[in-house]
């Protein structure tokens, strides 16, 4: 059965959408989303926000498998052109995300074409766990993540040499979003 | 649920070029409308229309249209699309309501007979007018030619 989208279009994705925006302006940061939105299971609140945020006709979006019972409402509600993973420019992971290098990078002339990543994991909290550093973060910030793949640092650190290209990842579970701009460093602790 | 395409073609066609007035006043006849579910809209926004000379040209952007849209879902599941020329939300909203009604083998002969019908001549009759009076004024260029 179809559920809806946001209640209230306009105000609801705008307020998303600066959410977002200060997620990615201060890396780590945990914020929590005031939407009233019927997720289609297995997505979060707030994945299902996010998506509805950012994804539209003019976007390609990638759903890995895990996300395909809630692929009618995702094309419905979104209309992405759905696209492979090399190519997509939003990439949307539920479960264990794909290598972050299989994801579109960008080029050294146009590094905004690098994927967007958009992760469900099982909780975010600000804690121990994660010691992220770089612009957006005075000194240090922590975050600790459930239910990302284990090798993930080591992907994340990767990417690194390859900056400006690389992928951007906005963590969601529940409610709550955070997000992981490629110029964040991050190491455990 | 059985409809061909184009069956479904034709009431989408006549619940758009409705007008409210028209739509109400079958609804008031009919049965109440069941509840339903919004699931997008009623929104407006614009498309572009194109055009293809005389059908075999290529195509064209012709014009801007405004265009409100509206999805909604019945109890059962069924899910109803109606896209309108001009703003009037809650035509959209009832067009689509009637989509979605239609669609069920159940609940379509009650509704066809009493909106779809109803509607398709009031608009046949409306056709029908407007060739009378446009024909009535028809210039022939060639009686000259003809009647000599």
């Amino acid at each position: 059965m179809m559920r809806p989208g946001f209640h209230d279009p306009v105000p609801e994705a705008q307020g998303c959408f600066r959410a977002m925006l200060d997620a990615m302006s201060r890396p780590g940061r945990v914020h929590t989303l005031d939407v009233a939105l019927d997720a289609p299971p297995p997505l979060a609140p707030a994945t299902a926000a996010v998506l509805l945020t950012l994804a539209d006709a003019e976007t390609s979006l990638h759903l890995m498998p895990d996300g395909a019972a809630a692929g009618d409402w995702v094309r419905f509600h979104c209309g992405s052109a759905p696209a492979s993973l090399p190519e997509a420019s939003f990439v949307l992971s539920l479960g264990i995300h794909p290598p972050l290098s299989a994801l579109r990078q960008g080029s050294e002339e146009a590094p905004e074409q690098g994927a967007t990543l958009i992760c469900q994991v099982r909780s975010l909290t600000e804690g121990e766990g994660w010691r992220l550093a770089g612009p957006g973060i005075r000194d240090f910030h922590h975050l600790r993540v459930e239910g990302l793949a284990a090798d993930f640092l080591q992907q994340w650190a990767a990417q690194r040499p390859a900056f400006p290209r690389g992928v951007d990842i906005i963590l969601c579970a529940g409610r709550q979003l955070a997000a992981l701009p490629r110029t964040v460093t991050i190491e455990e602790g | 649920m059985s409809f061909s395409v184009s069956e479904r073609q034709r009431w989408m066609a006549v619940l758009a070029r409705a007008s409210l007035d028209e739509l109400r006043t079958c609804l008031d006849a009919a049965s109440p409308l069941p509840p339903h579910r919004r699931l997008r809209g009623p929104e407006t926004g614009l498309i572009m229309l194109r055009g293809q000379a005389a059908a075999v040209g290529d195509r064209f952007n012709l014009a801007e249209i405004t265009v409100t849209r509206c999805a909604v879902s019945l109890e059962g599941g069924t899910v109803g699309h109606a896209y309108l020329s001009g703003r009037d939300a809650a035509r959209a909203e009832l067009a689509a309501i009637l989509d979605a009604l239609l669609q069920d083998d159940a609940t379509k002969p009650a509704w066809m007979a009493a909106v779809i019908e109803p509607l398709a001549a009031i608009q046949a009759e409306n056709e029908a007018r407007q060739r009378r009076k446009a024909a009535a004024t028809k210039v022939q260029f060639m009686t000259m030619a003809t009647t000599r």
